[in-house]
């Protein structure tokens, strides 16, 4: 009998090896069911790459499409460290969307330095509004958060919709069509967020804030007070509350923080390449929930996220680019949920390993031999 | 006469070069009580195991009736008549006796058969137990008789008993000896696993030494001194009476802890104290037995902040604690060695560094603004390391790979450092070894000689009467008596602990 037994000890080195040797076996999977399409796998993945990051312009195209991922990665990143199951990274991102379009709309005749910071800052602020709902349900009245959370993303689709399809609101579009066919109302050119052009890749401003995002992240984890309290909380709740570290605003604190994260993703949407409250076009991308497969990828670190964001970006850019008759239409996805499956796969060879044993009756406390053993 | 269940050259190992046991040799005769006696992580529960089908050996095998068997599941076991009653039971809560003992039975679940074989049995051994009454409902003495009959429906010719006065009242260990006498009597055998020689001594005709998973000898036990049996099972001579410990200073008069009038409810809303009254000096050790589950955890959760007092207060140093608050209960002085210490002391997959931390993190010298200045938190990690001798092969060790000994010795460095002026210390030896216990109370007396008002909170009675100043009964969520540690009589101790407050008036 094969049995896997947890690893006393995790080795360093498997947090970088299976996360890659997952990603092969599911490039080796999907090449096999391309092969059965009847397909030549080597020539889809040559396109795949050259698509998504090789050609002129595809990485360029993948960093806009690869923006949002990172936010809505990083929100569920920080959530999940402490074991907070934020499903809520779409509806946060909609709100922080609904907000810095507000902002946009608001000053954005001005310098485009305090537009930007006005939506960032609108953004974040909506983004964290909505998941504090969450946050002290969860903290104060003991509420499952992967339900509330979820809930408030129909919420918050619903209440992006009615903005601009069931009311007159600021958002929508009130001149000329936009009676006709509801539509937000655009920002003004100057409000559009730029560009850098770094020679052979142009990296739009919400992508380079994510990055920061992202690093600032990781030290406020790695070296301060919050982040040491978050890794406590995450590994024993209980001993976190005895020894006096305030448990309950700690998860308020950390669903908030991911929410604002998520919301300044909504901002970056709308000020790096949307420029409008479009709520039908956020609904179908379901960028929230993709981001919640990014962060598994990065397997919650939020430098690795950045990589993660790039990888998907990358396949959903050039999936979108390569649709057509000659190119298996369902690859992409296909590759996206494979990568996913064999990287959760994956995880279990980190922390465990494979044994075999002769067959003999399993004790549920053999999981722990050393303490069963005494 | 063929033994009735024997191990031959049983060996086992577990993953990480552990070997719980090594070829170990038992001979159970028809009949007799046969005592393992070990420290814990001796090997006793794994040779448990191993006789009851759970683990198969890797080396060696069993015998019944000097057939070798080889179990491949406890129903195995079950089935050629070896029962076992487990430290901690296995019992379905919400079933009643009945329903329990019918359980994994082959067959149709007949509840009214079961429940007139529970009153035979009972009857004929002396266990009485309404075969009705739900597991929830009955006290941990009366579900370990329900684990017995169990065992006894099954008319199992050897009886494997783990530890079973850990959570027995002198008395209740007293009826369960006689229970026992009686199945021998019958020509059943009874294995009877334990870790204290004077319950060894009261009930066993034979005992095997197990010692770092070896056996260390067989003895008959009218020929063995208590000594020998102690040097066997430690390995060296020990100092076997409960006597106190000395000490470098007498109390002070200063009240560190006040606690007056507490009520709170239980986990299930049931009354679990009901108006408890207790004074801690500076310096003096407070200690208070009763049988588990008399409401010590819920008092100690009052007072460390972590259960709402329905009436009463507690006042920690001069500060009156209100509203549930851990931190607050720690600013004023508070240190908590809690009962589940590898979980609601400490954070177990967290390395040793960061749960010494996990007070200090918030102040200077470790905090520097919002920053956790991490060499430094390394630096005092490893100076406490040295000055309470953890054994960890380094800072970075997650807490868990610890042995228990040093795991209590983490938490006791990590709060005797906050310098508190009140320790409150829940069962701290429970389920270490001898050498570890030493240490453990070594400190405890040390930090009470430095002024630290200490409430010590054990079933163990030797523990308490070798540690406290005075001595605190708790039963049923109140104090039945409280007296000077000179006046303690380990008898009427126990019969307070039973509930007998008669004995409680005579001894006051």
């Amino acid at each position: 009998m094969i049995r896997l037994e947890p690893r006393v000890e995790r080795p360093r080195r498997l947090s970088v090896l299976v996360p890659l040797g997952s990603v092969v076996v599911a490039l080796v999977l999907g090449g096999v069911i391309v092969a059965l399409d009847g397909a030549d796998p080597i020539a889809a993945y040559e396109r795949i790459l050259d698509r998504g990051f090789l050609a002129d312009g595809a990485l360029s195209a993948t960093l806009i499409a690869a923006t949002p991922l990172l936010f809505t990665g990083l929100a569920a990143a920080v959530a999940f460290r402490m074991n907070v199951f934020n499903i809520g990274g779409e509806g946060q991102f909609v709100m922080g969307a609904v907000g810095a379009s507000a902002a946009g709309l608001a000053v954005g005749d001005g310098p485009l330095a305090v537009t930007v910071a006005a939506m960032l800052l609108a953004g974040a602020a909506a983004g964290a509004a909505w998941a504090a709902i969450a946050g002290a349900l969860r903290a104060w009245a003991n509420t499952n958060e992967i339900i509330t959370t979820l809930m408030l993303n129909y919420l918050a689709a619903n209440l992006a919709e009615y903005l601009i399809f069931g009311s007159k609101s600021y958002w929508r579009q009130l001149e000329g069509t936009g009676l006709m066919f509801p539509q937000g109302r655009p920002l003004v050119a100057r409000a559009f967020w730029p560009r850098y052009d770094l020679g052979p890749v142009e990296v739009p401003l919400g992508f380079a804030i994510g990055v920061a995002v992202a690093v600032g992240l990781a030290v406020l984890l790695r070296t301060t007070r919050f982040g040491f309290q978050v890794r406590v909380i995450a590994d024993e709740p209980r001993a976190a509350r005895f020894a006096g570290i305030r448990t309950r605003r700690a998860v308020f604190v950390l669903l908030a923080l991911s929410g604002a994260v998520a919301g300044l993703g909504g901002a970056a949407d709308v000020g790096d390449t949307r420029h409008v409250l479009d709520p039908k076009a956020l609904s179908q991308v379901g960028y929230g929930y993709a981001g919640i497969v990014v962060a598994a990828l990065a397997r919650l670190n939020p430098l690795a996220v950045v990589l993660t964001a790039v990888l998907m970006g990358g396949l959903a850019n050039a999936g979108r680019s390569l649709q057509g008759p000659d190119f298996p239409s369902g690859l992409v996805g296909t590759l996206q949920g494979l990568i996913l499956l064999c990287v959760l796969a994956g995880e279990a060879f980190a922390r465990y390993r494979i044994r075999r044993v002769p067959r003999v009756a399993v004790d549920p406390e053999a999981a722990d031999p050393v303490g069963a053993g005494a | 006469m063929a033994p009735a269940l024997a191990a031959r050259g049983v060996t086992k190992r577990f993953p990480g070069g552990v070997v719980a046991n090594e070829a170990v040799d038992l001979d159970v005769a028809p009949g007799e009580v046969h005592a393992l006696l070990g420290e814990n992580g001796a090997g006793k529960s794994t040779l448990s195991n191993v006789l009851t089908g759970l683990y198969r050996p890797d080396e060696g095998h069993v015998e019944i009736d000097g057939n070798p068997v080889a179990f491949r599941s406890p129903r195995d076991a079950i089935e050629a008549g070896i029962g076992m009653v487990h430290q901690h039971f296995r019992l379905v809560e919400t079933f009643t006796v009945a329903e329990n003992v019918a359980l994994g039975r082959r067959g149709p679940l007949a509840r009214r058969a079961s429940a007139a074989l529970v009153r035979d049995l009972g009857d004929r051994y002396g266990l009485p137990v309404d075969p009705s009454a739900r597991i929830w409902q009955l006290s941990v003495g009366e579900q370990q008789r329900v684990e017995i009959l169990k065992a006894l429906s099954r008319d199992a010719r050897v009886l494997i008993l783990d530890e079973p006065t850990a959570v027995l009242t002198p008395h209740e260990a007293e009826a369960l000896f006689a229970v026992l006498r009686r199945m021998t009597g019958e020509g059943r055998s009874v294995v009877f696993i334990s870790h204290k020689l004077d319950e060894v001594r009261a009930v066993a005709d034979r005992v095997t030494v197990l010692r770092d998973g070896r056996a260390e000898g067989t003895r008959l036990l009218a020929d063995a001194t208590s000594r020998e049996l102690a040097r066997l099972m430690v390995g060296r001579d020990v100092v076997l009476s409960a006597d106190r410990m000395p000490r470098r200073r007498p109390p002070g008069d200063e009240v560190v802890l006040r606690v007056h009038g507490v009520e709170a409810a239980g986990d299930r809303g049931e009354p679990a104290l009901r108006g408890i009254d207790l004074t801690v000096h500076a310096g003096e050790v407070l200690g208070i037995c009763g049988v588990a589950g008399n409401g010590q955890r819920e008092l100690a959760e009052v007072i460390a902040g972590g259960r709402h007092a329905t009436a009463g207060t507690v006042e920690i140093a001069g500060t009156p604690m209100g509203r549930p608050d851990p931190r607050r209960a720690h600013r004023a002085g508070l240190g908590i060695i809690p009962e589940d210490r590898l979980h609601t002391g400490l954070a177990p997959s967290l390395p040793v560094e960061d749960n010494l931390a996990l007070l200090a993190h918030r102040h200077p010298p470790l905090a520097a603004g919002p920053f956790v200045r991490r060499r430094r938190l390394r630096e005092r990690a490893r100076a406490l390391i040295d000055e309470f001798d953890i054994r960890t092969p380094g800072p970075t060790t997650p807490t868990r790979l610890l042995s228990g000994g040093n795991v209590q010795k983490v938490l006791l460095a990590r709060e005797l450092s906050a310098r508190p002026r009140v320790l409150l210390a829940a069962s701290p030896t429970r389920g270490l070894d001898v050498g570890a216990i030493e240490t453990v109370r070594d400190l405890i007396v040390s930090a009470a000689d430095d002024g630290v008002g200490v409430l010590l909170l054990s079933e163990d009675l030797d523990e308490i009467l070798s540690l406290a100043d005075r001595v605190a009964v708790i039963y049923e969520g109140r104090i039945l008596s409280e007296l000077d540690r000179a006046d303690a009589d380990v008898e009427d101790l126990g019969l307070l602990m039973g509930g007998d407050l008669v004995a409680g008036r005579s001894a006051s």
